[in-house]
């Protein structure tokens, strides 16, 4: 029973660990910046993952959450002195009861039209955001949004915002495996292959669609309001579609049926898109890049990184086992 | 202006902009019927045609040549992209056909980035910047252009579907792929060429669209939601729908632009796609069929 737990639980600890080491060893705030853009990417890579990759569902709106908890953050801490962590309290709650408005009727429709409606939602919100007036402040954004607070220990600065986002990273992570390797997970995978023979099985199809569409916007919105008390200023570019379209690019190049495997997409195009944007000569090539890995993982690895890597793991376990008889 | 004329006038540029909608809205359905694909790149093959257009018209290409000449090439931009990127995946599941046109969208995106850089092109207009009057109104000449040209390839494609055996056999594989192959049609020639047809008539459109709105290489994205706002309001697969459904949301688009507020302009076709989407998906004109994993 505890070798199970220790077998269960030992992926978490090592990153766990690595993640308490980087800020020690990784003196460069960029680096730590970079680092921390992972972990905010990963959170909602995860909720993505479960919605896409489990459920079959496309969202080509996770922006939207993303910028909703953002501004639900801003607004309420910069215009109602409310304190963050109350602000990121509302921020989910808004993100739910919105996710559960359009969840309900969206998710009744398949394929091409889910996206599409995901999409149509996705860029609505992101108007609201431009022209909002006072309350979201335009095209010039909302600036000077408070950090968060562990009593007296503002969580100000790369190194302290990369230890908070990762910690929540891995807890997005466990709630994500623990949803996978659960009773609804089954159901989701059920509903992948086939929503007629789930609904024949007795599974409540509509109930878990919309369930995990409201826990990955869950996540988004945890990433959005995190992004906002970390960086202390929004505006709406970063919460349009071409950010939406990202997400399914990690979570594709990952491997959208693996959780760990929308952690390692994430961190990789992020890291890709860093490094193709520091180079003035090669800028301009970022939008082609993921295009074309998208294009090609679809064709050549439809199963992403993680089943590489899970075949090299396999493989070595076998030798493993051979050598030890 | 008199309300009376100032709702004229939205009215008439409403529909100058709607028929692009509704020929953009027809090139997904020619690729939908065809092939059951939503091409998510189809605003890339507008905006393909137009910054070629500029590209051949900048070289002295007589406009008329330019014109078709940008045309053909989208055809076989549309071409390479079946080819390459969608008969790879086809059979498989929805979502791996969005994301591969999603990729090619963001790819195409890309390129034209790289080839024409960020900033808008311009095209002269066709006949000049003359202004015909319509009552109170005034319309640009180039937007009679623009209904012309979607006047056009509306009645060209009835007739190609209607009456061409290449028309009626690409009709057959949208109908039931397995009878058609077996009634001896070359179904994987006949996806091409939807692909081709819908590429190039996307392409015209985006020429003579240039010379009203400019073009960039992120005209693309907005144009493609709203001719899939068009092709979903008529009807999902039905042609004439698409540009009865263009026009529509365009005139109802420009209506809200000029009495509500400019800024939302672009909220409204979308607001649109979701009512019709979420009250009857099947679309104004179109069958009340749900077909599961469409």
């Amino acid at each position: 029973m505890i070798r199970r737990t220790l077998r269960e639980i030992w992926p978490y600890l090592v990153l766990a660990a690595c993640v308490a080491a980087f800020p020690l060893v990784v003196r460069s705030t960029y680096v730590q910046f970079v680092g921390a853009t992972i972990g905010l990417y990963a959170i909602m890579s995860l909720g993505l993952c479960l919605l896409l990759g489990y459920a079959g569902q496309a969202s080509l709106g996770h922006a939207a959450f993303y910028g909703l908890g953002a501004y639900t953050s801003a607004i309420l801490t910069t215009r109602y002195h409310t304190s963050p962590w109350l602000a990121m309290l509302a921020g989910i709650a808004l993100t739910s009861a919105v996710a559960i408005t359009i969840g309900r009727p969206a998710l009744k429709l398949h394929g091409h039209y889910l996206a599409m409606a995901t999409l149509g939602f996705g860029v609505i919100v992101q108007i609201i955001f431009h022209e909002g007036g006072d309350l979201t402040g335009g095209f010039g954004g909302i600036a000077a949004i408070p950090p968060l607070q562990f009593g007296s220990l503002a969580i100000k600065g790369d190194k302290l915002n990369f230890l908070l986002i990762w910690a929540i990273t891995i807890m997005a992570l466990a709630i994500s495996a623990n949803v996978v390797n659960s009773r609804v997970g089954r159901a989701l995978r059920a509903i992948h292959d086939s929503e007629v023979a789930a609904q024949a099985c007795g599974i409540d199809v509509s109930r878990y669609k919309l369930m995990v569409f409201v826990l990955s916007a869950t996540f988004a919105s945890v990433a959005g309001s995190l992004y906002a008390h970390y960086i202390g200023f929004i505006s709406p570019d970063p919460f349009g579609l071409t950010f939406s379209v990202q997400l399914i690019v990690f979570v594709i190049v990952g491997g959208s049926r693996s959780v760990w495997g929308a952690l390692l997409g994430a961190a990789l195009m992020t890291i890709l898109g860093q490094q193709i944007e520091r180079y003035e000569a090669i800028k301009d090539l970022n939008t082609v890049v993921y295009g074309l890995m998208l294009i090609l993982f679809v064709i050549f690895m439809p199963a992403g990184l993680a089943d590489i890597i899970r075949r090299v793991t396999d493989r070595i376990g076998r030798k493993g086992v051979v050598a030890n008889g | 202006m008199d309300l009376a004329g100032k709702l004229l006038q939205l009215t008439l540029s409403g529909l100058a902009m709607g028929t692009i909608y509704g020929i953009v809205g027809m090139g997904f359905n020619i690729i939908y019927n065809a092939t059951g694909v939503i091409n998510f790149a189809q605003g890339e093959f507008v905006m393909l045609g137009g910054l070629i257009a500029v590209s051949l018209v900048a070289v002295h290409v007589p406009l008329a040549v330019a014109v078709v000449v940008a045309a053909l090439i989208v055809a076989a931009v549309g071409l390479l992209l079946e080819r390459l990127a969608v008969r790879p995946v086809s059979g498989q599941s929805v979502i791996s056909m969005i994301t591969i046109t999603i990729g090619a969208s963001m790819l195409l995106r890309g390129v034209a980035k790289l080839l024409w850089g960020p900033n808008a092109q311009k095209l002269p207009a066709f006949s000049g910047d003359e202004i015909i009057r319509v009552g109170p109104a005034a319309l640009e000449s180039q937007e009679i252009w623009i209904a012309g040209t979607a006047l056009i390839i509306v009645i060209a494609t009835q007739v190609f579907f209607n009456y061409t055996v290449a028309g009626k056999a690409m009709r057959a594989c949208a109908i039931n792929k397995a009878a058609a192959r077996l009634a001896g049609v070359n179904v994987e020639r006949m996806t091409l060429l939807a692909f081709a047809l819908s590429a190039g008539i996307s392409g015209l459109a985006g020429v003579v669209l240039t010379p009203k709105t400019l073009m960039r290489s992120s005209s693309g994205a907005p144009l493609a939601v709203k001719g899939f706002c068009a092709a979903i309001v008529g009807g999902l697969g039905n042609g004439i729908g698409a540009v009865v459904g263009g026009a529509l949301i365009g005139v109802l688009e420009s209506l809200g632009a000029g009495l509500i507020s400019s800024g939302y302009k672009d909220a409204f076709a979308l607001l649109i796609l979701m009512v019709v989407l979420f009250v009857r998906p099947s679309g104004i004109l179109g069958r009340n069929t749900d077909r599961e994993g469409l």
